[in-house]
């Protein structure tokens, strides 16, 4: 049986920027490899020659032509809902030291 | 007042009996008084929905009805944007999020001139099976207040069961329109993807993601999805097929109509009282002068693995957008700008969020993307080919929706297997893309509805309108139908 340790799990949490409590982790941990051993069930399927579905409409790439129009939203509308703002930009943390 | 169908306001407005203002009222009126019970909106829009009411009179004292829902009160699942209306998506992260435009179906039933009186309660970000996740509390269940209203559209059943509107928008992922619908006894359809639009739907798992309706009547289905189905430039998923009218084909005969019964189904660990349900309603249909015939999903076992490694791995990746900095929730004590992201997104996302989040990292990390993700994406392969074969066969089959009738509230919120469990019936059919409508076949011995589940072949929603509307007939004098919710 696959076990999730919770190391991995704090490495997870860095992958997906998620920050964690230890009481998070270790019931993640716990979670997860039961989650994996429910899934194991699929190692029974033979799927050697299958190929996968990722979308199950039959479109393939839809195209339009690159026709430029003028919306009308204004750039008001679009910052007004960021948290922390400067008038016409969005502030944010330094990013370089 | 309860329980009226568009098809009976299309009635009154026809005859000037009553304007909208004079429904809309009254079910803002119902809503206060059985909110603080159910708890089926986010947010009720009163001022914006009476505005648009009174627009509606005009209309239907000029003869100039736009369409069959104009003038008649809908809910929206929170998960769809609508202009200059806080869309929460039941989670904090999005407690104060105005969106600058209306989804494809919210515009869509605007321009028909439909009534928006309110944003429906679901679980966060639409994961769950019964409304538990909300950051808003428990939508509670209209039969019963000690159970769940089902997930995650459970807002928008209990809201349409409980008499609060008349039709509500849904999402369905792996059963939110279908589960939910069966659990407080309305009816509720996953149309084929690619039939409805999804633009400025907050996107779960968008491979699967469908949006449909959740009403009182097949009828009342077949209505609203003559307006919001078809092809959307802003969804590149949707496709070009016209839109049938599907209200024409309601009274076609289903006699020498094969439906299939799915062998395998027998062996999930179905409730007796629903299996005997079901078999009634098998019953009807043959009186009707459909024919059964048994079909296999052999992979339909795998459906619940496929469906919780492809679903999360896609959550993963569609909720990498909420960081804290261009909308929703922002951490305020953050040291630089990584730190910012960890706070923002642990104070923001809740423990369900976190799970599928975790879950889909590790299931598209390096070393484990072919042991799981890719395998899930070829049992996929396996179980639309199951599907695709037994249609060769039958026009349509018929299911269970749910393993159970509704669940207390608290019974499965501690073991997220088993409440993924519920998805059992519902999530196959969104791995296979096919449309699936949910109806009441009757109640089990705690006056509680029972849901079954008529699945379709890609885009012919038709035929399974056409079916749920002949049951719904030849049943209408059923004692179970008469059973009215508590409140």
């Amino acid at each position: 049986m696959k076990e999730i340790t919770k190391e991995q799990v704090r490495e997870l949490a860095v992958l997906a920027r998620l920050g964690l409590t230890e009481q998070e982790v270790a019931s993640l941990a716990k979670e997860m490899t039961a989650f994996l051993d429910y899934f194991q069930t699929l190692e029974e399927v033979d799927t050697e020659k299958v190929i996968p579905t990722s979308q199950v409409s039959d479109l393939k790439n839809v195209l339009r032509e690159d026709v430029r129009r003028v919306s009308k939203i204004t750039l008001n509308d679009k910052l007004q809902n960021a948290p922390s703002r400067e008038k016409d930009f969005i502030r944010v943390k330094k990013v370089l030291e | 007042m309860q329980n009226i169908t568009i098809k009976e306001l299309n009635k009154k407005f026809e005859q000037k009996k009553d304007n909208s203002s004079f429904y809309v009222k009254s079910f803002l009126k119902r809503i206060d008084e059985v909110e603080d019970n159910i708890n089926a909106f986010v947010t009720v829009t009163a001022p914006e929905g009476l505005v648009s009411a009174r627009e509606s009179d005009q209309r239907i004292e000029t003869n100039k009805r736009r369409s069959k829902v104009d003038g008649v009160p809908a809910g929206i699942k929170d998960v769809l944007c609508t202009r200059n209306i806080r869309t929460t998506a039941a989670s904090i992260m999005l407690d104060t999020f105005i969106p600058i435009f209306d989804a494809t179906v919210v515009k869509k039933l605007k321009d028909a001139g439909c009534v928006i009186i309110g944003k429906n309660n679901c679980d966060a970000w639409a994961h769950g099976a019964s409304t538990e996740n909300s950051d808003y509390g428990v939508a509670k269940n209209p039969w019963d207040l000690s159970r769940v209203s089902g997930g995650s559209s459970g807002g928008s059943a209990a809201a349409v069961s409980a008499g609060e509107c008349v039709f509500s928008i849904g999402s369905d992922t792996g059963g939110s329109i279908r589960q939910p619908s069966a659990f407080c006894g309305v009816v509720g359809l996953k149309p084929t993807y690619g039939r409805v639009s999804r633009y400025g739907l907050i996107a779960m798992g968008s491979s699967l993601d469908c949006v449909g309706p959740i009403a009182n009547t097949s009828e009342d289905i077949a209505t609203v999805m003559e307006i919001i189905a078809g092809h959307d430039e802003k969804d590149a998923t949707t496709v070009e097929t016209p839109v049938p009218e599907y209200s024409e084909g309601l009274n076609n005969s289903i006699k020498g109509k094969k439906i299939g019964w799915v062998s395998e189904f027998s062996d999930m660990g179905l409730d007796r009282e629903i299996t005997e349900a079901l078999a009634k309603a098998r019953c009807e249909y043959e009186k009707l002068g459909a024919e059964f015939i048994e079909i296999n999903l052999p992979h339909a076992k795998y459906g619940i693995s496929v469906y919780y490694l492809i679903q999360p791995a896609e959550v993963s990746s569609n909720l990498g957008r909420y960081d804290g900095i261009k909308y929703g929730f922002s951490a305020d004590k953050s040291e630089n700008l990584i730190d910012h992201y960890f706070k923002s997104r642990d104070k923001g996302l809740g423990r369900e969020a976190k799970r599928r989040i975790m879950l889909g990292t590790f299931v598209l990390s390096s070393g484990y993307y072919d042991a799981y993700y890719n395998k899930a994406m070829k049992v996929r392969t396996l179980i639309k080919e199951d599907f695709a074969k037994a249609f060769e066969k039958v026009d349509c089959i018929l299911a269970p929706v749910t393993p159970t009738t509704a669940f207390r509230i608290g019974e499965k919120d501690q073991d997220p297997l088993q409440m993924y469990m519920a998805d059992i019936f519902t999530a196959l059919v969104n791995l296979s893309g096919n449309p699936a409508l949910s109806l009441p076949c009757g109640h089990d011995n705690h006056k509680l509805p029972i849901g079954m589940q008529i699945i379709g072949r890609n885009f012919d929603e038709e035929t399974i309108l056409n079916f749920g509307h002949q049951y719904e007939k030849a049943t209408e004098k059923e004692t179970w139908r008469n059973l009215k919710t508590v409140l």
